[in-house]
């Protein structure tokens, strides 16, 4: 009796993309980057505008008429870029027709961190010998302090875009180690050019505070203008010497304004701070919040103003004390399933 | 074609690698320096001159025979135009292999050795690499004093090794061991200037062949 034993016959796979994502070939970018050049002009056609000089603002534009998506993500609505900014740029066949790879470090699997390693390793030879040099010369080493404070280097992710190669943060932190080596040598202002392709200039710094200087009214009286704001109440507070420690709201005298004497004992508060109750007179507006919110925010505006009057020292103890901060305490949001912001609905047990 | 091919294979020394070094130059570049008689490798035996207060001096006259060989070989396989792969793990040199490699036209590995290079090259590199056809070991250990893996590789792969193995290394899987110094900085640039003008001479010699056949 014949037996058919089934023969599977192992077919050699060919093992296809050796690492990453869908690979794009070069044809299929092309097509892609044609497409959206014809693209560009029948959108400029419908919107009835010159295909020629039509701009991606433009184009946005269109898109963002022709389709209206009320879609939270911006990302998620639909848009026409340019391919190269969509297909993220990928690795080319790394060797030629007869078979010998382009890079001489390519065996290595890791050829643009390696050959980055080798250049930063050359600059770093080439400086030690200009230094040689100048030793030998008895000419003296130059010491220009480089402003570290302002740049940083590239971070891992910066770093792996710009090598388009998947790095460990030990290699990472090996690379970092070498330009720092290389910038610590004393004649590296040669090469400045190199080591700047590899830092980043770090965001200006909050800028200082500017405190505005006193302005002159038409009798010379010094004043000062300030905003303040507390809840949903914004005020504005006008400061003058040479005062008596009179305060008008809204045009009606502080008294009548704020009957509560806890709200006058807030606005006497920064004069107090400072010791100059019956020194300055205050004129300020007031809108929005409730009377504790208006007694607040006309607080922050007469501190904010009087700044102009005072030296750093004391400005610096104001802010120390809380007058010179905005309050972000604001009303919080009721939760559905809730009674109120926090308040749960009585718990039954049955 | 064929001719071009057989014509080298047909003469002991085709590229005359004969003249690119003495017995002098060797001894300048204190190649004949091994390790202490406590790191003697035990295949090291023959290749060892004798020793001297503790050290082993490696015996020139067959490191000679040795490099003539190799630089041979690599001069043959450079004219037919074959990949050679340099390796060397020794953190001093590292940078100068790669300039040597670079000035040849040719390739380096003076990094950390992945696993998989050679053996799952298919995977690692895509579909169609083309594999070294040679390759030249410097200094055929590794950072931990262990034979590198590239040697057991090559064997693996049939690639053919050039290498050059000091008194403390194993000689056995290499196609052409060159006993000498691989610890000392002009024994390396010596090494590092023979291969560099083999492969140039070589590489030349098959352009002028080229030239030559196409006139006709």
């Amino acid at each position: 009796m014949l037996r058919l034993i089934c023969t599977t016959t192992t077919v050699q796979r060919k093992n296809v993309g050796a690492s990453g994502p869908a690979k794009y070939t070069e044809a299929f970018i092309k097509k892609q980057i044609e497409e959206f050049n014809l693209g560009k002009r029948h959108l400029a056609n419908m919107m009835g505008e010159d295909p020629e000089t039509f701009t991606q603002e433009d184009i946005d534009r269109a898109i963002a008429y022709l389709f209206p998506s009320g879609l939270f993500d911006k990302q998620a609505r639909p848009m026409m870029k340019h391919p190269r900014e969509i297909f993220p740029e990928q690795r080319k066949i790394q060797w030629g027709e007869d078979g010998r790879p382009f890079h001489f470090l390519f065996y290595t699997g890791k050829q643009s961190y390696y050959s980055l390693m080798h250049e930063t390793y050359e600059k770093l030879l080439n400086v030690e010998k200009y230094q040689d040099q100048l030793i030998a010369q008895d000419l003296p080493l130059q010491k220009e302090k480089r402003n570290l404070a302002g740049s940083r280097w590239l971070t891992k992710i910066e770093l792996e875009e710009m090598l388009l190669e998947k790095l460990s943060d030990d290699e990472y932190s090996r690379f970092i180690q070498l330009l720092q080596k290389l910038t610590d040598l004393p004649c590296s202002d040669i090469e400045e050019k190199y080591i700047q392709k590899f830092s980043k200039e770090l965001p200006v710094q909050m800028q200082k505070v500017v405190i505005e200087p006193l302005q002159y009214d038409e009798r010379g009286v010094a004043f000062s203008t300030s905003e303040g704001r507390r809840k949903t109440a914004r005020a504005t507070a006008v400061v003058y010497d040479n005062g008596t420690g009179k305060m008008t709201v809204n045009g009606i005298d502080v008294l009548h304004y704020f009957p509560v004497l806890q709200d006058r004992e807030q606005l006497l508060f920064p004069f107090q701070f400072l010791g100059r109750i019956g020194k300055h007179d205050a004129v300020c507006t007031v809108s929005g919040g409730g009377r504790s919110a208006q007694a607040g925010a006309i607080r922050l505006a007469c501190a904010k103003a009087l700044r102009s009057f005072v030296t750093e020292k004391e400005v610096e103890f104001m802010r120390q004390a809380g007058l010179l901060t905005v309050d972000p305490r604001v009303k919080e949001r009721k939760k559905p399933g809730q009674e109120g912001a926090r308040r749960k609905f009585t718990w039954k047990k049955r | 074609d064929d001719k071009l091919l057989s014509e080298p294979l047909r003469h002991p020394d085709f590229f005359n690698v004969k003249e690119l070094f003495t017995l002098k130059d060797l001894f300048d570049a204190r190649v004949h320096l091994g390790h202490k008689k406590g790191c003697r490798h035990r295949f090291m035996e023959p290749y060892i001159f004798g020793c001297r207060l503790d050290q082993d001096i490696i015996d020139l006259e067959q490191t000679m025979q040795h490099l003539q060989l190799a630089l041979n070989f690599t001069a043959h396989v450079a004219y037919r135009k074959g990949i050679i792969l340099f390796i060397s793990r020794k953190r001093q040199f590292c940078h100068l292999v790669e300039r040597t490699a670079q000035a040849c036209g040719e390739y380096a590995h003076t990094r950390y050795w992945q696993g998989g290079l050679l053996t799952n090259a298919h995977i690692q590199f895509g579909a169609g690499v083309r594999l070294p056809d040679l390759i030249v070991f410097l200094s055929s250990l590794n950072n931990v004093f262990q034979p590198h893996v590239a040697i057991r590789d090559a064997a693996k792969m049939n690639i053919p090794t050039v290498g050059v193995v000091d008194t403390n290394c194993n000689p056995s899987l290499i196609t052409y061991p060159i006993p000498g110094n691989d610890d000392s900085p002009p024994a390396v640039e010596l090494y590092c200037k023979l291969f560099r003008m083999t492969i140039i001479r070589a590489k030349d010699k098959r352009r002028q062949s080229e030239a030559v056949e196409e006139l006709r």
